[in-house]
C-alpha cells in the first residue's frame, strides 16, 4: 500500500499543473471566441453588448485561474510529500502535529 | 450521559446550529435570487452579461470564504471560539440587511453593483468564519463515542438554510404579482430584510453560551498558540494533513453538496425549463425528506468510522449523476408538440427590429400533452417590411413546464436521492475535521480546507459547469463532468491515503 501512495504522488504532482494548462488553454478559445464576437458585430449596439460580453469572459476565467493556481501548487505539495513517504504512516493523534 | 449532561449539549447544539442556519440562510438567499437581482442592479440590455456578472458576485462569496476562514479561524484560536463566532454573525446579518436596502442600477447606476460586491464580500468572509467555530465549538462540547452524532446537527443547517431561503422566497413570490415581486422596492427584498429579526434573536442566544470547555482550559493552561497561521500551514506535520483533508476528503464532499442542492435546482429551472414554482418545491421536498439522513450518517460514522460513509457518498454521486440528469431532461423533453393539446387561444404581439423596418412576432401558446405534461411553445418569427421576402421563421422555445403528479414525484425522489449522497459526504465530515487537528488550531486548520473544498470546488459547481455546457459541441450534461471528475479525485485520495479513524481524545 506504502508503495501505491508513493506511486501516486507523481500523477498528483503532474495533475496540478496539467489542470492549469487545461484552464489557460480554456480561457484564451473562450476569450478568443468572445473577441470575434466583437468583430463580426454589424450594429453598434450588437458591438457594445459583444465587448462586454468578452470583458465578462476574460474576468471570469481570470478570477478562476487566480483561485485554482495556488490549489494546483497545494496538489503538487501534496504529490511530493506523497512521494517522500509523508503518507505512509498517519499521525495517531494530534499531538504528533 | 446524565441528563444534565444531554441538556446542556442540546442548549450548546440549539444555539450553535440556530446561528449557524442563519448565515448559510443569508447567503443563499443571494443566490437564490441570482435572476432578479442581476436585473436589478445590472445595466437591463445586457441580460445574459448580467446574470454572468451575478453569479460571478456569486462566486466571488465563495472564493473570499477561505480567506474568512483565516481571518476569523486565526481570531477563534486566539480569543476564543465564542466571541468569533458571534462577530460573524453580526457581520452577516448586517451585510445581507443592507443588500436589501441598496437602490437598483436604474437609482444610482454602478453604484449599486459595486455596493452589492461589496456587501457580498462581507457575507462570503463572514460565512467563511462561521462554520468552523460552531463545527469545533459543539465537537468540544460532545463526549468521546458521540461526536459524529453531536456535530451532525450543525452539518443540517446549511441544507436547512437553502430550505428555509427558497420556503421564505416561494412564501413571498406567492403573496404578490409577478410585477410586485420584481419591481425595484418589490418583494424581492423581503428576505434580506426579514435577516435583521433571525439574527438579533440568534445573537441574543448565542451571547448567553459559554466558551469552549476545552478552550477555556488550555487558555487557563496559557498553552493557546500565539500564531495559528504559522503553525497550521508553515509546519509540515500539520500542512501534509490539511492538504489530505482538502484533496481527500472535502473537495469531494463540497462538488456533491452543490450539485446535489444548488446544480440540481439550478438544472430544474435552466435546462428542464421547469416553472420557477415547481423547480422549488421539488428541492424543498427532497431537502424535507433527506435531512434525517444527516443524523443518521453522523451516528453510523460513530460506530463504523468516518472515511467510508463519505467515499460510499461520492462513488455513488459519480455513478449515478449521468443517468439521474438524462432523466430530467428525458421527462420534460416536449419538443414533439405537435402532438399536444392546446389550452386556449394563443397571444400574439409584435416588436420592432432595432435599426430596422422588419418586425418581430411572437406567438405564445399554452399547450398539454395527454400524460399531463403542461408548457409554454413561443415562436419568434422575423416579417420582413419587405412582401417579397414574407416572413422567416424563426426559433421554438418551450418553457413552464409543469409536470404532472407522478413525474413531478419521480423528481422529487430523483433529487432526494442526491441530497442523501449529500448527507453520506457531509454528516459525518465536521467530526471528521475537528478530530484531524489539536485545539490549539484546530479553528484555522479545519475552516481552511473546509472553505476551499466547499467554497472554492463547491461554491463554482453551478458556474463552471455553465461554462462548460458553452463548449462547442458540448450537451446539458456536460457540465456534469466537472464534479464527477473532481469527486473521482477525491475518491482516489480518500480511499488510499485516509484513515478509517475515529479519534476518542480531542483534548489536546
Amino acid at each position: 500500500m506504502n508503495n501505491l501512495k508513493r506511486g501516486l504522488g507523481i500523477i498528483w504532482m503532474i495533475l496540478g499543473p496539467a489542470s492549469i494548462i487545461f484552464m489557460i488553454w480554456q480561457a484564451a478559445d473562450k476569450i478568443g471566441i468572445a473577441r470575434e464576437q466583437v468583430q463580426l458585430a454589424t450594429s453598434a449596439a450588437a458591438k457594445s453588448m459583444a465587448a462586454s460580453n468578452a470583458t465578462n469572459t476574460i474576468l471570469q476565467w481570470a478570477i478562476i485561474i487566480a483561485v485554482f493556481l495556488p490549489i494546483a501548487t497545494g496538489l503538487v505539495i501534496f504529490g511530493k510529500y506523497a512521494m517522500a513517504g509523508e503518507y505512509d504512516r498517519l499521525p495517531e493523534s494530534s499531538q504528533e502535529l | 450521559m446524565s441528563n444534565n449532561a444531554s441538556q446542556g449539549i442540546g442548549k450548546v447544539i440549539f444555539s450553535s446550529s440556530l446561528g449557524t442556519l442563519i448565515e448559510w440562510y443569508d447567503f443563499y438567499i443571494f443566490g437564490s435570487l441570482a435572476t432578479v437581482i442581476s436585473k436589478q442592479f445590472f445595466p437591463e440590455e445586457q441580460g445574459t452579461a448580467a446574470l454572468l456578472s451575478t453569479l460571478a458576485i456569486f462566486a466571488a462569496g465563495f472564493i473570499v470564504r477561505p480567506f474568512g476562514a483565516l481571518v476569523f479561524g486565526r481570531l477563534g484560536d486566539i480569543i476564543g471560539r465564542k466571541y468569533t463566532f458571534l462577530l460573524t454573525l453580526v457581520l452577516m446579518g448586517g451585510s445581507t440587511f443592507l443588500i436589501g436596502l441598496v437602490p437598483g442600477y436604474k437609482s444610482i447606476g454602478m453604484l449599486a453593483p459595486i455596493l452589492v460586491l461589496l456587501l457580498r464580500l462581507v457575507q462570503g468572509l463572514a460565512l467563511g468564519g462561521e462554520y468552523g467555530g460552531a463545527a469545533t465549538y459543539v465537537a468540544e462540547h460532545s463526549p468521546p463515542g458521540r461526536r459524529g452524532y453531536y456535530t451532525s446537527w450543525i452539518q443540517t443547517t446549511a441544507t436547512l438554510g437553502l430550505f428555509v431561503s427558497l420556503g421564505v422566497i416561494l412564501l413571498t413570490k406567492m403573496s404578490m404579482s409577478n410585477e410586485a415581486f420584481n419591481a425595484e422596492w418589490g418583494g424581492w427584498r423581503y428576505p434580506f430584510w426579514v435577516s435583521i429579526l433571525l439574527v438579533v434573536v440568534s445573537i441574543y442566544i448565542r451571547m448567553k453560551m459559554k466558551e469552549s470547555p476545552v478552550f477555556t482550559k488550555l487558555k487557563k493552561e496559557g498553552k493557546t498558540s500565539t500564531n495559528p497561521l504559522k503553525e497550521s500551514f508553515a509546519h509540515k506535520a500539520n500542512l501534509k494533513m490539511v492538504l489530505l483533508a482538502l484533496f481527500g476528503a472535502v473537495m469531494g464532499q463540497g462538488v456533491i453538496w452543490y450539485t446535489g442542492q444548488f446544480y440540481a435546482q439550478n438544472f430544474l429551472e435552466t435546462k428542464a425549463m421547469l416553472d420557477f414554482e415547481q423547480s422549488r418545491t421539488i428541492v424543498l421536498w427532497a431537502i424535507l425528506f433527506a435531512t434525517p439522513f444527516f443524523i443518521l450518517f453522523g451516528a453510523l460514522s460513530d460506530r463504523i468510522g468516518r472515511k467510508w460513509i463519505m467515499i460510499l457518498g461520492m462513488l455513488l454521486g459519480i455513478l449515478t449523476y449521468r443517468p439521474i440528469y438524462q432523466m430530467f431532461l428525458d421527462k420534460t423533453d416536449v419538443s414533439a408538440s405537435a402532438g399536444a393539446t392546446m389550452l386556449g387561444a394563443p397571444s400574439v404581439r409584435y416588436e420592432p427590429v432595432k435599426d430596422r423596418p422588419d418586425s418581430i412576432m411572437i406567438t405564445s401558446t399554452e399547450k398539454q400533452f395527454a400524460d399531463g405534461i403542461k408548457f409554454r411553445e413561443t415562436r419568434t418569427d422575423t416579417m420582413f417590411a419587405n412582401p417579397i421576402r414574407g416572413t422567416h421563421p424563426g426559433n421554438t422555445t418551450y418553457t413552464e413546464k409543469r409536470l404532472p403528479t407522478d413525474t413531478y414525484w419521480l423528481f422529487v425522489f430523483l433529487v432526494f436521492l442526491q441530497i442523501v449522497y449529500v448527507t453520506m459526504v457531509y454528516g459525518p465530515i465536521a467530526a471528521f475535521l475537528v478530530e484531524l487537528f489539536p485545539t490549539k488550531i484546530r479553528y484555522t486548520s479545519m475552516s481552511l480546507p473546509y472553505h476551499i473544498g466547499n467554497g472554492v470546488f463547491g461554491g463554482l459547481v453551478p458556474f463552471i459547469a455553465t461554462l462548460i455546457t458553452s463548449f462547442k459541441g458540448a450537451t446539458p450534461l456536460s457540465g456534469l463532468w466537472y464534479p464527477i471528475g473532481v469527486a473521482s479525485v477525491c475518491l482516489v485520495i480518500g480511499s488510499i491515503y485516509l484513515r478509517n479513524k475515529k479519534d476518542e481524545n480531542i483534548l489536546d
